[in-house]
């Protein structure tokens, strides 16, 4: 359940608004439930608010597991991640 | 579209799905079920199930908040626009549910009830404020994903002490549905829905964080893993599952942790628990009374409570008897075991609200896996 | 000196003035709505004959010639839209369902409910852009009605307009002729329409740059049939329903099934994104400027080469093959590698949040 994308922050607006934009589209969100965000910052935006925020770091590691996935392909390694405590 | 389109790369999901095809152990059977309906439309959507090994079943279950959503609920709903004249605003999403009455939101509107459509709790809001002569009910549905911005347009109303504005809420918890089934005879006793682990919630959890699905790795010895709504998020989601079970290990794994923590987001959370309390009880199309599965506005904000200002009282109405859902639901049975399934039962005129949503198990499968029922030969361009 | 009075009537305040009843019955004012507005916009020799229907000579037609009619309603809400407003679409709509028999349009009639109320500046604004798209077709609008409903009983304007066209002797094209092996070839991109009206939809708003495709599609047709004569089979406008409720309709005619490619079906990613925000699917999303044609597999790169030189059918694409099927399912391998069943709309597409 629960549709929500992740867009990008560009414009931080008064009354705990912002701007996102979504591959040429921008939407006007409500940022009242998360705590700071920034211009540049990608926000998971379900119906008309942020709920969160994307770590670029963990989203390339998670990518890079996909990776490493490609190129093990003998060798087999297990890059499962822990929920971090 | 970033962080979107690099999760539906067909090249990476075609070595996934390899892997997991030299990973399983070819006598025994994986059986996992993805909670959430969000899952079960990214498998049905982009063909995922087709891409699994054969002895990988996937067990579709009950987090889709049309799906749970009682008839008894929309009924009252239904009785605030036609009744009481109330202005009824509500996501999209439950507008084609069937209530009583052969009677549902959209056929409601075709009455001359007032309901409108809106795409954030935020809208109802400001349609109170646009109608302040009328009352202004807002129908809430959704998990804890989707009760956070139902919990700040109330604070708001409060804020500008709105006197038009209430929510008939119909939030529900994600946690005591699992520990529902897994406290199931199905699951527990008989053994009828083998249940190997859980993909878990994706948006849920940005909210809740993965904490809470310790005690069922802890307790109940399954594993879960809390993984995307993107496809490769799922398929990769099925494959640490399946490295888990070979490995015997039953704990809480997150592919999903570019969004989601160990604590979740804590100012959603403390504004929901500002405004909302534990319900004792509240029934869930398919699983029946759940204790303490759901929330209620607090005492403090009655004011906002639909419940309690149109003195709205609940009834339990049964499903259509040859309905299936309940047990589609709890994953026991598969849409296709349901005898009404395609033929009285269509996405045109659902009679169980698993055919609603198209996150719903029987609506995914008849729009988009029916094939599968029926081999037929095609050829390719 | 005249004795006469010069005019002895006051024109329409077009900058201030809305439509009352008194414009729909039928007495001085409804006369003058007419001159002033639609005359002055559509202005030709059959609206000029100033009769109650239009008499002209039926077109020199060869043997085994046939003739076409369609009719549409036009509702949309908002009345204007980013790329076009109802006006054009009333135009473009029924120009295309003439076109998609395989007929050359050569007239249209147009029939208006308006509400009471309504402003004759955007009335007007209408009207204009109907005309314009009229006179760019070459298919004008020989007759027509006006009628007025009560404030509250209409959504501003209603138009519906009906086509009458010509079919060359030897075209033989119908929803029931797809045959297994055949090639379905779309024009452009789709959803644009869609997204487009979405936009401006009260509490969805969102800005974007994406336009309507609204255009008549009609020379588009002439250049395929050109290209390819007595080969293509089947030619369809996906509008309400999308491309997906367009096939579904075409394999249940043709008993038929279609296995698409995701990958080749062109769509803009500010489509993709905004379908994204609201939780739809591009394939059921309107068009009111894209075709499909279904065509026997030989002609098919004919076909595709005269689409694509065509300013309209730049983006064209083969996305898929007409399939032996008894239980006629569109079916497409997903981007992803999957595959599944590409179904027809249910009910309304509304925007979900789950």
């Amino acid at each position: 359940m629960c549709l929500a994308i992740p867009a990008q922050l560009v414009e931080l607006l008064p009354g705990e608004q912002a701007i996102v934009n979504l591959g040429g589209i921008r939407k006007t969100i409500s940022i009242a439930l998360i705590e700071t965000v920034e211009v540049g910052d990608y926000v998971i935006v379900h119906v008309g608010h942020a709920i969160g925020k994307i770590d670029p770091e963990e989203a390339a590691r998670t990518l890079a597991m996909f990776g490493e996935l490609a190129e093990a392909d003998n060798d087999r390694v297990s890059p499962s991640t822990k929920a971090a405590a | 579209m970033k962080y979107i389109d690099e999760f539906r790369d067909g090249d990476i999901a075609r070595k996934i799905s390899a892997r997991l095809a030299e990973e399983v152990q070819p006598e025994r059977q994986y059986s996992f079920m993805e909670f959430c309906g969000g899952h079960t439309h990214a498998i049905s959507r982009y063909g995922i199930a087709g891409m699994l090994p054969p002895n990988v079943r996937m067990v579709h279950g009950p987090g889709c908040p049309v799906c749970v959503l009682p008839i008894g609920r929309i009924d009252l709903a239904i009785k605030l626009a036609l009744e009481f004249g109330v202005i009824v605003c509500t996501y999209g999403d439950t507008m084609r549910v069937p209530a009583s009455n052969s009677l549902s939101l959209v056929k409601a509107k075709a009455r001359g009830g007032d309901i409108r459509m809106v795409y954030s709790a935020a809208d109802a809001l400001e349609v109170a404020r646009q109608n302040p002569e009328r009352e202004v009910v807002f129908f809430a549905i959704g998990f804890e994903t989707t009760t956070p911005p139902t919990a700040l347009a109330i604070r708001d109303a409060q804020r500008a002490q709105l006197k038009n504005f209430s929510v008939l809420c119909c939030h529900v918890l994600t946690p005591s549905a699992i520990t529902h089934i897994l406290e199931s005879p199905e699951v527990r006793q008989y053994g009828t829905v083998p249940i190997d682990g859980f993909v878990g919630p994706a948006h849920v959890s940005i909210v809740i964080g993965s904490q809470p699905y310790e005690h069922f790795s802890d307790e109940y010895r399954k594993p879960v893993v809390i993984a995307g709504f993107e496809p490769l998020d799922v398929m990769q989601a099925v494959l640490m599952l399946v490295r888990q079970v070979n490995e015997g290990r039953a704990e809480v794994e997150n592919e999903f942790s570019r969004v989601v923590s160990r604590g979740g987001n804590l100012q959603a959370q403390a504004l929901v628990s500002e405004i909302f309390e534990l319900r004792t009880t509240f029934e869930w199309r398919g699983l029946g009374e759940v204790p303490y599965s759901a929330l209620k506005i607090r005492p403090s904000y009655a004011q906002f409570d639909a419940e309690c200002r149109f003195d709205l009282s609940y009834q339990p109405v049964a499903d259509n008897k040859a309905c299936e859902c309940g047990a589609i639901l709890r994953g026991v049975k598969k849409p296709t075991d349901c005898k009404i399934f395609g033929t009285v039962c269509t996405p045109e005129n659902p009679v169980g609200s698993c055919m609603v949503s198209s996150e719903g198990a029987c609506a995914a499968h008849y729009s988009y896996g029916r094939f599968r029922d029926i081999p037929v030969v095609v050829e390719s361009i | 000196m005249s004795p006469v009075k010069k005019a002895y009537i006051r024109p329409l305040d077009i900058r201030h003035g809305c439509i009352d009843m008194g414009h729909g019955a039928g007495g001085r004012s409804a006369a003058q709505l007419i001159e002033e507005l639609f005359l002055a916009a559509f202005d030709n020799e059959f609206l000029r004959q100033g009769n109650d229907g239009a008499v002209f000579a039926p077109p020199p037609l060869p043997a085994g010639a046939r003739l076409v009619m369609a009719t549409d309603g036009h509702v949309v809400s908002p009345l204007f839209f980013p790329g076009g407003d109802v006006g054009c679409l009333s135009v473009h709509g029924t120009v295309n369902d003439v076109a998609m028999s395989g007929a050359k349009p050569l007239y249209l009639t147009a029939s208006f409910i308006l509400e009471e109320g309504y402003p004759l500046a955007d009335l007007k604004r209408i009207v204009d852009s109907m005309a314009l798209a009229a006179r760019e077709a070459g298919v004008p609008v020989i007759t027509g009605d006006t009628k007025v409903v009560e404030r509250g009983k209409g959504d501003g304007v209603f138009i519906s307009t009906t086509g009458l066209g010509v079919v060359a002797p030897g075209v033989d094209i119908a929803g029931s002729n797809a045959r297994p092996g055949d090639v379905v070839l779309l024009s452009g991109t789709i959803g644009e329409h869609g997204v487009a009206v979405l936009s401006q939809r009260e509490s969805l708003e969102f800005e974007t740059t994406i336009q309507s495709d609204t255009c008549a599609l009609h020379t588009l047709v002439a250049a395929m049939l050109l290209a390819a004569p007595g080969d293509v089979r089947v030619l369809r406008d996906p509008t309400r329903g999308g491309l997906a409720t367009t096939l579904n309709e075409v394999a249940r005619q043709s008993r038929a099934g279609m296995m698409l490619e995701e990958s080749a079906i062109p769509v803009l990613p500010e489509v993709d994104a905004a379908c994204e925000l609201l939780g739809l699917d591009p394939l059921y999303i309107a068009n009111e400027g894209k075709l499909i044609a279904i065509c026997a597999p030989e002609a098919a790169d004919a076909v595709l080469a005269a689409m694509r030189a065509h300013p309209q059918g730049r983006a064209a694409a083969r996305i898929g093959v007409v399939t032996e099927d008894a239980h006629h399912f569109v079916q497409m391998n997903t981007r992803f590698g999957g595959r599944r069943v590409v179904d027809w709309l249910s009910g309304e597409q509304l925007p979900r949040i789950c």
